[in-house]
């Protein structure tokens, strides 16, 4: 790991403040992504900003009837609120379903919507990658990319999100609320703040240089029945192949979202439209353009699938 | 095949290596000083220390260490309480697991100076080989092991997992999210899902398990 200075943020404004005037600082929150990376020198920041002492770890009522949560706010208690299980089941299940009872006892609302992709050439550091060192290739494309993007993607990068939370978050349509080192508050729709890779795959958030988080706001619940399906390798402590978080009302509308098939959690609204007509229309929708590699066309069927098995159990 | 000498020797070499260039790195600071700090040492080989207090199994710690050192680290190399194991270093495979303030955590992927005020618990906080937690005992009991590496990170994970569901967290293979979660094998078995055991202990750790949550396994 590359020697770094330290310091407790005293509030948001101040962290941001900080990270404005370290060019090369990182913010550090449950740390369970930041240091794996750093001890892999992936990472390399010069300053780390500590968080944790922030007050940005409650669950609070909006004025509109949702929900604001704290960045801070650990993922285990996130899933464990009686207001998300009850009203947001989704978000509950995307988040149980992800890492282990360890992690999540660690891993933060905002670090979890940061967290950096799982893809094997970006952790190795001897391939060319254009995410981890821009302009270096790509060893994915013509490489394994069995757990690689089939939408989305671009010629620099077919690297997915890793995230369950946060494909739970764009079913619910949540926001993302941050402050700026100038102190500048602002409020990004989730479906804008992950970005497709492009020519710029090491830029994956519409976030600025030094931008906090400070929460995450969900809507009024919706209600409808609320499924998060996902489909791995082990029946626990794996990442998605491919997730599909549900909201389905009684009258066969609602909203789909993906995990394990893009840069971001993928979903569109011309696919919510077809929900009444079922899984094989949602799925065309979704899924048109899709370029899979070789070795990940089996995700093609595997979503319509795992949507058709979703939408049943959604019927009861 | 290397025999068991020839490993005895090649560690050996390996720890008198270390040793030397330890001794190099640290040999600029040390020429034109009396006795440089920690802290100086490291400045002059481009790192940065910070103190740290934290308690222990109870005992209150006082620390001067690298930024960089994680909790684990700080627990083995510095406290020397090697009962907590380095498995993968990545969060993989929970033999780092400690508990902090009643929660476990993967303590490799955390750093030290992180932990001010904190109050941590390691397997050697849990019980003694005279005066066992009743989870060691159970682990004992029913062979929850072979080599035993994974071990106090799988005890002090089933000690929170216990808490977890007393306190109604639910889980991935909860039925429903908004009734009180059933004590069932299938909930002890997911939520141990982030402890590794290479030896496939597994149906031994899940029974003595059981006999400590007080259901059959
Ligand atoms: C073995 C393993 C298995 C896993 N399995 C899964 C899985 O199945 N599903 C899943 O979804 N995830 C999984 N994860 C990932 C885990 O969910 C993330 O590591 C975690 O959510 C990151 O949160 P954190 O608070 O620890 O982030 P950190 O590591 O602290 O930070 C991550 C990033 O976010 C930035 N950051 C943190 N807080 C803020 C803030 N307030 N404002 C701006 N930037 C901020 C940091 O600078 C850093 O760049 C797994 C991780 C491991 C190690
Ligand atoms: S897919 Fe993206 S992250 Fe993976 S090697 Fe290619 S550029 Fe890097």
């Amino acid at each position: 790991m590359k020697s770094f200075t330290y310091e407790r943020a005293q509030s948001p404004a101040a962290a941001a403040a900080a990270a404005a005037r370290h060019p090369d600082a990182k913010f550090i929150a449950g740390g369970t992504n930041l240091l794996d990376l750093m001890k892999l020198e992936i990472e390399t920041p010069a300053h780390l900003i500590d968080v944790n002492g922030l007050a940005l770890d409650k669950i609070e009522p909006t004025q509109e009837g949702g929900l604001r949560i704290g960045a801070l706010v650990r993922n285990t208690d996130l899933a464990a609120d009686a207001r998300v299980r009850r009203d947001y089941a989704v978000l509950s299940r995307a988040l149980l379903a992800g890492a282990s009872g360890q992690l999540r006892n660690k891993a933060t609302t905002a670090g979890n919507l940061l967290q950096r992709t799982r893809c094997p050439y970006f952790y190795d550091t001897n391939q060319p990658c254009n995410k981890r060192k821009p302009g270096s290739g790509c060893a994915a494309i013509g490489g394994f990319s069995r757990q690689h993007a089939i939408v989305g993607a671009s010629d620099a990068c077919i690297a997915t999100h890793p995230s369950d939370m946060a494909v739970a978050m764009r079913a619910l349509d949540a926001a993302v609320e941050t402050v700026r080192p100038n102190g500048a508050t602002r409020t990004i729709p989730i479906a804008e703040f992950h970005r497709l890779p492009g020519n710029t795959p090491h830029v994956e958030t519409a976030l600025s240089p030094g931008e906090l988080i400070t929460a995450v706001t969900l809507p009024k619940p919706t209600g409808g029945v609320q499924i998060y399906r996902k489909v791995r390798d082990r029946a626990s402590y794996a990442f998605a192949l491919v997730s599909v978080a549900a909201i389905v009302q009684r009258d066969g509308t609602g909203h789909v979202a993906l995990g394990g098939v893009a840069h971001k959690p993928w979903r569109l609204e011309s696919a919510d439209a077809q929900l009444p007509r079922g899984a094989k229309a949602v799925t065309a929708e979704l899924l048109s353009g899709a370029k899979p590699t070789r070795e990940n066309a089996f995700k093609l069927p595997l979503v319509e699938r795992t949507l058709g098995a979703v939408l049943t159990e959604a019927k009861g | 095949m290397t025999s068991p000498s020839d490993f005895e020797l090649s560690r050996r070499k390996l720890l008198a290596g270390t040793a030397a260039s330890v001794a190099l790195t640290a040999a600029p600071s040390i020429v034109n000083a009396q006795a440089p700090t920690i802290a100086e040492q490291n400045a002059a080989a481009g790192s940065a220390t910070l103190k740290v207090s934290f308690t222990v199994n109870g005992a209150a710690r006082d620390l001067t260490l690298d930024t960089r050192t994680t909790l684990l680290d700080a627990l083995r190399e510095h406290l020397h309480l090697t009962g907590t194991k380095k498995g993968c270093d990545h969060g993989q495979c929970g033999a780092c697991t400690v508990i902090i303030g009643g929660r476990r955590i993967n303590s490799c992927l955390t750093l030290a100076v992180m932990h001010e005020g904190d109050s941590i618990t390691t397997i050697e906080g849990l019980g003694t080989p005279e005066k066992m937690h009743p989870m060691q005992a159970a682990f004992v009991k029913h062979d929850g092991y072979q080599c035993g590496y994974c071990t106090p990170g799988q005890i002090c994970s089933a000690v929170a997992v216990l808490d977890e569901i007393k306190a109604g967290i639910p889980s991935h293979v909860s039925a429903d999210l908004n009734t009180p979660v059933q004590l069932t094998s299938a909930e002890l078995r997911e939520r141990m899902s982030g402890n590794i055991c290479r030896c496939g202990a597994y149906s031994n750790i899940a029974e003595a398990i059981s006999e400590v949550a007080g259901r059959p396994a």
